[in-house]
């Protein structure tokens, strides 16, 4: 079993965020200064999300009193999870500073600094307290005679402190020596080896001092080129990109302002090199180093300005103009400014949102019309215009202001039992994007609910959905109870399982009012407004029963394929040769993953299906550059790299997982299972295909794949936890977009677990396929022998075989998957189902059972026949 | 031999056993306001303050202690849960937080070496302290997110009074149980380096943090995994979860902290969960079955109980673990252990 709790997290370089310390940041200190603790302690926040995997608090500032805004700000970010999450980093330069700071800090923190410039005494004794109060230090290269500036120097002081600590019991692991990063490229010829004495420093206390860490703030190295950007990021990047081999693994900095090493200007690359590793010494009448970075340098000056202005010449426009820019494009980084100077042009509120945002919107709902722009815009649009709303509402309320009545006011959940909401929240998007006011419910919302909102709220229109066959029955429950209501509003029906036969013969006689199939987000606007519209309803409501009438008839008409009985179809049982079965596993029992890496996972994405949530049709990686919707999914691309990123970098996501192996054999159509340690045998019904087929096929059970003499069948659980967070910050910042993608990802996640584990399960755990060899392509096409078809699916259609399966896999507690009363995985981004390792198993469809089989089934089941039926309702005639 | 030096050989041998709740069996002597007060003449009722029965009705204690040591317990804990100024002062009795402690103390010992010099087998007195009602890392008050009620300096002087007066009392060790707000324990293992310093000599920690939700959280916010990084420093000879829920709830927690602290794991479940009545029903047997299985898959080195618990559920964990080999100490990678609310850990 992997131990994730010793294994170091993330990369091995740790970035301490810089932006809450006076010293370092102008703004923040500002904030300081004004008693604005509010700003910043979001400062904290966005820090935190922004990737600073620890918090720099420093307060030195000459007008504060800095313990007491020392310990202000640590009690104000103590009461947020989202920043206290995360280790403090107290830094000050007043020793009684740091000690008021750690009553405050529970956890451990890190204390910046302590040193021997006051002698060993002293630093002794700040040593024993941090240790008392738990706590790690950093330790400046320092001495009684002042800062280490020499390799020699740095060396011997870190040694020195290294050998006082250690000896009075203070853990090598929690000391973070700082040996001292000075500014190169000053013109002083003294200076010219700081970088790499620096460098060459850190390798040598790291091998004197074992298990030391090395940090340093990298601001000071480029300090001759202030107002240079673009030079001093190249200066820290390539400064990194030697540091950190030496043995640097922590600096204070700012992570979003380096550079990636290899996309640094060439030219810049290695002028900044040459500065730092002090390589070319002048010979007579030649360029030394720093004069050529500091003439390059003059090249860069202001040039990241006028590229910035060139992308931003749109800030020119007028406002109204830059508003629909901002929301055609999905840029959100000047809404809320614009959206106030909008306001004060406009006399009250609310023309800000009947005025300009609405015709950007408009123009938006256009383009997504006639097809010229894509679900992943719309969504990033809508975001911009949640936060444009959300600014005003405060003044529309202060104003008690009655706005118009949107276009309609719709209510939509995901029904009870399912948790899936992917599609649910793009069309709600959408319709709110297009002037509808949406109610959205969330997920596993009960009929009673959803009609109670509905009339509470005077709803125009009702809209469900649902991802897992077992909502299909709960749709017709509202439905039925919409009627027993006398409801006569819409009711609009959508998501992957339902479609419109399902909805013309189900639901749609369940109710009386229109009822509406929804195929997908692109169609719900012209839905919903034809469905409100004076003129269009009837005429649309008409239309679509007729249509649905229609379904019936032909249905009702239609010669249904032929079933065989029971017994025939299994005289006609796919047989394949049982000496070719898999030999029993090398590694049986249980195994379970508490923290799969999610690095390697994303190795086997299959990104096709990614795009189609996002209503984006195409193969992955041709989708890239189709000539329609290509550049749109670049774009979706793209940021779902980034997103990528962080939750790699920031592990936003764990991936939890067990599979298992048990003996059995095949007895008719069920497996029995025989659990050795608990004595105790479980039995898996499966069912067969009872559809007469041609000659040559047999009618298929997952059964057949077992040998009734002896055989093994494994069964896995896999999920993707940790997304709640994470989707309630993007909720907080009407955030759509990022949460659809979010839980988009965390899908392909669940998806690309169960097939890495499918592959260890292939190779090393069950080691039928030793030897396998597939790119990961092939895996997934799936392109290897075995098959892991899950409850629910066609071919294995009950889904109250989970509770079993999960028994089985103790999946609860090892994998942290929960089932809800429709056998819906929680968390949402789950996959499980059974292993069969026969090289003739395959997937295929059970499709529609005669009753024979239902009761027979039933029974087998050890369930009531009407239960049983109410699972099985979508394969009965 | 050292009392740290005496519990390791112990536990180095087998499964060692530590009590079970004093509140439950208290309850059972249905005692009046009369019987709590004594004459101690105190302004305000007694009636519940259970610490002060050690001076008002110390045959109370003395009875449940022996009790658990007629039930297998290697370690007894002094019946001083809220014998600390902060709590006392609910009852207008904080200057007798020594009195108290010191008096609980002394039973404790007394029995302790009573029933060792019976039969050979060392037993040890744990000096519990609670985490006291109030605390250093959370606001009381929704709107000012910035304010606490009490702060450190405060906190380490409550605890070194109670601690001191522990340890006079003839403590082996200061159990800092309880915790929900780690802050408040870090508060603890300060007051306790200050007794040391006062004392010339070691005061061992024992470290027992409680969940307030099932995914693993104490009430500040942190996991168990946090904790651990956050209290490692006190070099605890124990280390653990008591209180929370029951057995059946802890158990994953009780592994995590299992697989990374390299310290004695000593776990004292709740007796199940509270039924509709706020009453423990889970039986003996079930409890001891639950705590067996850790100990089966050689997760823990000390067990015992907390709410709800009794001396029938005691001689049933130590029958269940009896002769089970005790968990192995894991030695981990030398690793950096940080911590916000979420541990941070670094190669070193």
């Amino acid at each position: 079993m992997t131990d994730t709790a010793t294994r170091p997290s993330g990369s091995s370089f740790v970035n301490v965020g810089e932006r809450t310390n006076v010293t370092g940041s102008a703004a923040f200190k500002k904030l300081i200064l004004a008693g604005d603790y509010t700003r910043a302690v979001e400062v904290a926040r966005q820090q935190v999300e922004n990737g600073a995997q620890i918090i720099d608090v420093n307060m030195d500032e000459g007008l504060l009193d800095a313990v007491e805004a020392m310990t202000t700000f640590l009690k104000l970010i103590a009461a947020e999870p989202d920043i206290a999450r995360v280790p403090v980093m107290i830094d000050s330069s007043k020793f009684e500073v740091i000690e008021a700071g750690l009553k405050c800090v529970s956890g451990k923190p890190i204390v910046n600094s302590i040193s021997m410039k006051e002698g060993e005494d002293a630093f002794l004794h700040h040593a024993r307290l941090c240790m008392d109060y738990g706590a790690a230090v950093v330790v400046m290269a320092f001495d009684e005679k002042g800062q280490a500036d020499t390799k020699a120097r740095k060396v011997k002081i870190c040694a020195r402190a290294y050998k006082l600590l250690t000896g009075i019991g203070f853990p090598a692991e929690d000391i973070i020596f700082d040996p001292n990063v000075f500014a190169v490229a000053t013109g002083i010829e003294e200076h010219d080896r700081y970088a790499l004495d620096f460098i060459e420093a850190v390798r040598e206390i790291k091998a004197a001092c074992p298990h030391v860490h090395i940090s340093g703030g990298l601001s000071n190295l480029s300090f001759s080129f202030r107002g240079n950007e673009i030079v001093r990021r190249a200066m820290h990047s390539v400064f990194l990109f030697h540091a950190i081999p030496a043995g640097m693994d922590m600096a204070i900095v700012n992570a979003g302002q380096l550079d990636i090493y290899d996309q640094i200007d060439p030219k810049l690359r290695d002028a900044c090199e040459d500065v730092i590793l002090n390589r070319t010494h002048a010979k007579e009448g030649e360029e030394t180093a720093t004069e050529r970075l500091i003439a390059l340098a003059e090249s860069y000056k202001g040039k990241d300005v006028i590229a910035e202005k060139a992308a931003e010449e749109w800030r020119g426009w007028d406002v109204v103009r830059r508003l629909e820019h901002a929301l055609v494009k999905g840029i959100d980084a000047y809404v809320v400014d614009d959206t106030e100077e909008a306001r004060l042009l406009h006399a009250r509120p609310i023309e800000v949102i009947e005025g300009p945002l609405m015709a950007g919107m408009n123009t938006v709902g256009d383009l997504f019309g006639s097809g010229k722009m894509f679900l992943p815009q719309v969504v990033k649009s809508a975001r911009v215009m949640k936060k444009a709303v959300a600014h005003l509402i405060p003044f529309i309320e202060a104003a008690k202001e009655v706005g118009a009545r949107p276009k309609g006011k719709i209510v939509m959940a995901t029904v009870k039992g399912d948790v899936h909401d992917i599609g649910k929240n793009i069309v709600g998007v959408v319709l709110q994007c297009n002037g509808y006011e949406v109610i959205d419910l969330g997920v596993m919302v009960p009929w009673s609910k959803i009609l109670e909102v509905a009339k509470t709220e005077d709803a125009d229109i009702i809209g469900l959905s649902g991802l897992i066959t077992p909502s299909l029955d709960e749709m017709v429950t509202v439905a039925e109870e919409m009627k027993r209501a006398a409801f006569k509003i819409p009711l609009l029906i959508g998501g992957a399982t339902t479609s419109k036969v399902h909805t013309a013969l189900r639901i749609d006689p369940a109710y009386d009012g229109p009822v509406i199939y929804v195929l997908d987000a692109s169609r719900a606007v012209g839905v919903a407004s034809q469905l409100l519209s004076d003129t269009q309803a009837d005429p649309f409501i008409a239309a679509t029963a007729a249509d649905y009438q229609h379904v019936r008839d032909v249905r009702a008409g239609k010669e249904q394929s032929v079933l065989l009985n029971l017994a025939d179809a299994r005289a006609n049982a796919f047989q394949p040769d049982m000496s070719d079965k898999a030999p029993p596993p090398e590694q049986p029992g249980l195994h379970s993953f508490p923290a799969w890496d999610l690095a390697d996972l994303v190795d086997v994405f299959d990104w096709t299906p990614f795009f189609r949530a996002w209503e984006l049709a195409g193969t992955f990686p041709a989708i890239l550059d189709d000539e329609v919707v290509g550049e749109s999914a670049r774009s979706l691309y793209a940021d779902a790299k980034a997103m990528l990123k962080r939750i790699l970098d920031e592990k936003w996501l764990t991936a939890k997982g067990v599979a298992g192996f048990w003996p059995c054999h095949r007895n008719e159509d069920d497996v029995e299972l025989y659990l050795p340690d608990e004595e105790r045998h479980v039995r898996l019904p499966f069912l067969r295909q009872q559809i007469r087929k041609s000659r040559t096929r047999a009618n298929f059970c997952l059964a057949d794949f077992i040998d009734p003499a002896g055989d093994w069948i494994g069964g896995f659980a896999v999920g993707i936890h940790g997304i709640e967070p994470h989707l309630e910050r993007f909720r907080a910042d009407h955030d759509d977009y990022s949460d659809i993608l979010l839980k988009a990802l965390a899908d392909r996640f669940a998806e690309a677990f169960a097939e890495r584990l499918h592959q260890h399960v292939r190779t090393t755990l069950w080691a039928y396929a030793p030897g396998e060899q597939l790119t990961n392509e092939a895996l997934v096409r799936e392109q290897y022998r075995g098959i892991r078809p899950a409850p629910g699916y066609p071919a294995c259609p009950d889904h109250s075989l989970k509770p079993i399966l999960f028994d089985l896999l103790n999946a609860t507690e090892n994998a942290g998957i929960t089932l809800t009363e429709s056998q819906a995985m929680l968390p949402t981004a789950a996959v499980s189902g059974f292993y069969f390792a026969h090289p003739e198993s395959q997937y295929f469809g059970v499709a529609r059972i005669g009753r024979d089989q239902v009761e027979d089934y039933a029974a087998r089941r050890g369930a009531d026949l009407a239960t049983t039926e109410r699972w099985l309702r979508p394969n009965l005639d | 031999m050292s009392a740290r030096e005496k519990l390791l050989a112990e536990a180095a041998k087998r499964i060692l056993i530590t009590d079970g709740a004093f509140g439950t069996e208290i309850q059972n002597w249905k005692l009046s306001e009369a019987d709590y007060a004594g004459s101690l003449g105190l302004a305000k009722d007694q009636k519940g303050n259970n610490d002060i029965l050690a001076l008002s009705k110390p045959e109370v204690p003395e009875v449940i202690t022996r009790a658990y040591l007629d039930a297998g317990s290697d370690i007894v804990s002094t019946n001083t849960f809220s014998a600390n100024k902060i709590s006392q002062a609910d009852y207008g009795a904080e200057h007798l937080v020594r009195e108290i402690n010191l008096a609980s103390a002394q039973i404790a010992r007394r029995l302790a070496d009573e029933y060792a010099a019976k039969d050979g087998r060392p037993r040890f007195v744990a000096g519990a302290i609670g985490p006291t009602n109030k605390t250093l890392s959370l606001s009381p008050d929704v709107n000012d997110p910035g304010y606490r009620e009490i702060d450190w300096d405060f906190l380490v002087e409550v605890y070194r009074e109670q601690g001191a007066a522990l340890i006079e009392g003839g403590a082996d060790f200061i159990l800092i149980e309880t915790v929900f707000d780690t802050l408040n324990a870090k508060a603890g293992v300060m007051a306790v380096r200050k007794l040391e310093a006062d004392l010339g000599r070691e005061v061992p920690i024992m470290m027992s943090m409680t969940l307030t939700d099932l995914s693993g959280r104490n009430l500040s916010g942190h996991t168990v995994e946090a904790f651990w990084c956050a209290v490692r420093h006190a070099r605890p000879l124990t280390i653990g979860l008591n209180c929370s829920f029951g057995a059946a709830q802890l158990r994953p927690h009780v592994r995590t902290l299992s697989q990374i602290a390299d310290t004695l794991i000593m776990v004292y479940p709740n007796a199940g969960l509270p039924n509709e009545l706020g009453e423990y029903d889970e039986m003996p047997e079930t409890t001891a079955g639950l705590v067996g299985e850790w100990a089966q898959h050689g997760q823990v080195n000390i067990l015992g109980g907390c709410c709800g618990s009794t001396p029938a559920h005691i001689a049933a964990m130590a029958k269940a673990v009896a002769g089970l080999p005790p968990r192995a100490l894991p030695v981990p990678n030398t690793v950096t252990r940080l911590a916000g609310l979420e541990p941070f850990v670094m190669a070193a």
